[in-house]
């Protein structure tokens, strides 16, 4: 009658390679090529730049609220680009790296912020889903995918952003257990940022790490050095290609921070201190990456300039296509709701069009 | 009357007691049965159907409903769950992304709480949100409703929740034969479908169902028996007592009567009431959810809308009471019966 360790067969491990001031770990240098190294900085960059310029349209009035991604750019555009086009990319809400990768324009993702159902339509061929407010719940969404691709016999993958907030949500544990039950293609990948609005990650869960989650559903879990681009790269990379060759799930932790508020509309002096801020805005994803490039010899600030010039040009007429495009029709969401108009709908758009054309409010058609 | 995929649609008055059916083979049986055979057409004739839920596979869902399926189709395509409605939701959803054609069984209606928030916040989202480049082509059945002794939880009729929420459609049969035609339509539709079935009526009484594929539209209320005095309204398990206070008028008050079958809720068939209601000029519509902002409370304003000028007497609802269904030893008492309804027709017939 023996009382013992029960040994778990998945493990749970940390990655870093890169330290806090882009230092290479050589043991660990997985030999990315420089294209895509340098494709790496410019998007991170994408992500900063896009984010700067949201607040900056947000305190205008020329979006409404916004949710940036300030100091967790390296999070989402190295995970996301270890994903082929066939791949499906489930996103949370702070992630416009990943959409600039995936090919959504940046005017479509303006538009979300700005208020038009419109920022939620994907390209198409692109195979994501849209920005996801309620939290956690998009988790399911990448399992019955990935559920799809095993049962088709695709060799495809999923990879699905959550926050640490979102790992208390049932959403979240419904679909790590089915994904490892059906042993599915998908990668859980949680950035955690430290803060759940108010709540800091020491009040989220007594779980030591958010990657031991995995444990308990049957596959390994990774945590990592989330403002680490290069650890994020290799860790998804691996775990996509676990996820493609029926070695099922993965649960990524990558271990970052919200440097700015949780939206717009938040004031993060209310719950937390600016000491710890400072300490993390030391470990900025985008110096640490960019110190990393300059020693590998391909950037230099003339490069830099560049590269950063080329993105705010980009913005720029992102920004005055967004503003620029025409006034959307007020009837579409009467036309999207259903594939066809049912009767009580159809006189209740009637109403509505007549409502707007009395009051001179929104032009319609 | 043929569909666009070549498929029979049910005559208008499938369901009605003593309808004539069109010519074509028949067989008797029960609802769980009809169920089942929608369930078999729809994966024969469509690879990308996929059946999923708790004990849908190997224990043939816990009424039977998907007998034979997993030893038909195989464990690709009947999908045995663990236990978590969210996950059998939001999975589907990701299915349905995916391009196949999920019908998910949540095993009771009661239950389907903890996946609720899948529903309001994705299922009946998808297609406007992405302004059409998603839809979600996909089926939540449910057994609902009350009348076979169950355990609490196992007995509501919580059909507004879902006629309130935009993009789906909640359908309810009543019959066997509009049951496999509705379930069949449904896996069919562009749209999500939440499919609540009655399941007092899954064994209760046989009709002859087509052996071919058989559909009815959704969004389409029937007339299942023409009158010309008053008009009694209601749907799913409610069919049947109404149908019997109908047969009572006639044949005790001499009363003509006609009775109208919503079999969609959401969105409702507001000009099948309306019209009935003018020509009558009186109602009662019969549900057993509560009564409050219940699917009643919606067709009173509706024909107060439409028709009011018509009315020769206000409406009556005989519903489920605004309290808990209670423990099935007072179920009997709680649910509408034929005398509660033909007291309030006869009311409403004598103001």
């Amino acid at each position: 009658m023996p009382r013992k360790q029960i040994k778990i067969k998945p493990k749970v491990e940390y990655l870093s390679i890169l330290d806090g001031k882009g230092k290479l770990d050589e043991s660990l240098d997985p030999g990315l090529d420089d294209e895509r190294s340098v494709a790496l900085f410019r998007l991170m960059l994408v992500a900063r730049r896009i984010d700067e310029r949201c607040i900056n349209l947000q305190r205008q009035g020329r979006i409404g609220t916004y949710g940036p991604c300030r100091g967790q750019e390296a999070t989402h555009c190295a995970a996301t680009m270890c994903m082929d086009p066939e791949d499906w990319v489930v996103h949370a809400y702070r992630e416009p790296g990943s959409f600039y990768h995936r090919g959504w324009p940046m005017e479509t993702v303006l538009r979300f912020w700005g208020g038009y159902e419109e920022g939620c339509q994907p390209p198409d061929g692109v195979n994501d889903t849209p920005i996801a407010v309620p939290i956690a719940s998009q988790c399911l969404h990448a399992m019955g995918i990935a559920w799809g691709m095993k049962l088709r016999g695709d060799n495809h993958a999923v990879l699905c952003y959550c926050g640490d907030g979102g790992t208390s949500e049932g959403d979240f544990h419904e679909a790590m257990n089915f994904a490892g039950a059906y042993h599915l293609p998908v990668v859980f990948f949680v950035a955690n940022n430290q803060w759940a609005i108010s709540l800091p990650r020491d009040k989220q869960t007594a779980s030591e790490t958010i990657a031991q989650k995995a444990l308990a559903y049957g596959f390994d879990g990774l945590q990592l050095d989330g403002n680490d681009a290069l650890a994020v790269h290799v860790g998804t990379t691996e775990a996509v290609e676990k996820a493609k060759s029926g070695g099922g799930p993965t649960l990524i932790e990558a271990m970052t921070y919200r440097v700015s508020v949780h939206t717009t509309a938040d004031d993060p002096t209310k719950y937390r201190s600016n000491k710890e801020v400072e300490k993390w805005v030391k470990l900025d994803p985008i110096p640490r990456y960019e110190n990393y490039l300059i020693r590998r010899g391909l950037l230099d600030q003339k490069k830099i300039d560049a590269i950063d010039e080329g993105v705010l040009a980009e913005i720029a007429a992102a920004v005055e296509s967004y503003e620029s495009t025409e006034e959307t029709n007020p009837m579409d969401t009467f036309d999207y709701t259903y594939d066809e108009l049912p009767a009580e709908l159809l006189s209740q758009r009637q109403e509505y069009k007549e409502a707007l054309e009395r009051e001179g409010l929104a032009k319609t058609s | 009357m043929m569909t666009n995929d070549g498929l029979a649609l049910a005559p208008p008055n499938a369901g009605a007691e003593g309808a004539e059916h069109e010519k074509g083979s028949m067989t008797l049986m029960n609802m769980v049965g009809a169920l089942n055979l929608a369930l078999d057409d729809a994966m024969r004739m469509d690879d990308t159907v996929v059946l999923l839920g708790q004990d849908v596979g190997r224990d043939e869902g816990v009424f039977r409903v998907s007998a034979d399926l997993l030893d038909r189709y195989g464990d690709q395509r009947v999908l045995d769950t663990p236990l978590a409605e969210a996950a059998i939701i939001g999975g589907a959803v990701g299915l349905a992304l995916y391009g196949l054609k999920p019908i998910a069984e949540m095993q009771f209606s009661g239950f389907a709480y903890q996946g609720f928030h899948q529903v309001e916040q994705h299922v009946a989202r998808f297609r406007n949100r992405t302004r059409g480049r998603f839809s979600l082509p996909m089926v939540i059945r449910m057994p609902y409703g009350g009348g076979i002794r169950a355990l609490e939880h196992h007995s509501e009729s919580r059909e507004a929740y879902y006629a309130h929420t935009p993009g789906l459609y909640m359908v309810i049969p009543s019959t066997p034969r509009n049951a496999r035609a509705l379930l069949l339509a449904s896996i069919q539709s562009k749209d999500p479908v939440i499919f609540y079935e009655p399941k007092a009526s899954y064994r209760a009484f046989k009709e002859q169902v087509p052996d071919e594929p058989e559909v009815m539209p959704l969004g389409k209320a029937q007339v299942v028996r023409e009158g010309s005095d008053i008009t009694l309204i209601a749907y799913g398990a409610m069919m049947r007592p109404t149908l019997e206070a109908a047969d009572e008028l006639v044949d005790a008050d001499g009363v003509s009567v006609e009775v109208i079958d919503l079999l969609t809720v959401s969105p409702m068939d507001t000009e099948t009431i309306t019209t009935s209601v003018a020509k009558t000029g009186r109602a009662v519509v019969i549900h057993e959810g509560p009564r409050t902002c219940g699917i009643g409370s919606e067709i009173v304003a509706r024909v107060v809308e439409e028709s009011l000028m018509y009315l020769e007497a206000p409406i009556r609802r005989i519903t489920g009471y605004d309290v808990q269904f209670p423990y099935f030893a007072h179920e009997r008492d709680f649910l509408p019966n034929p005398t509660r309804i033909a007291h309030a027709a006869r009311e409403v017939l004598d103001f």
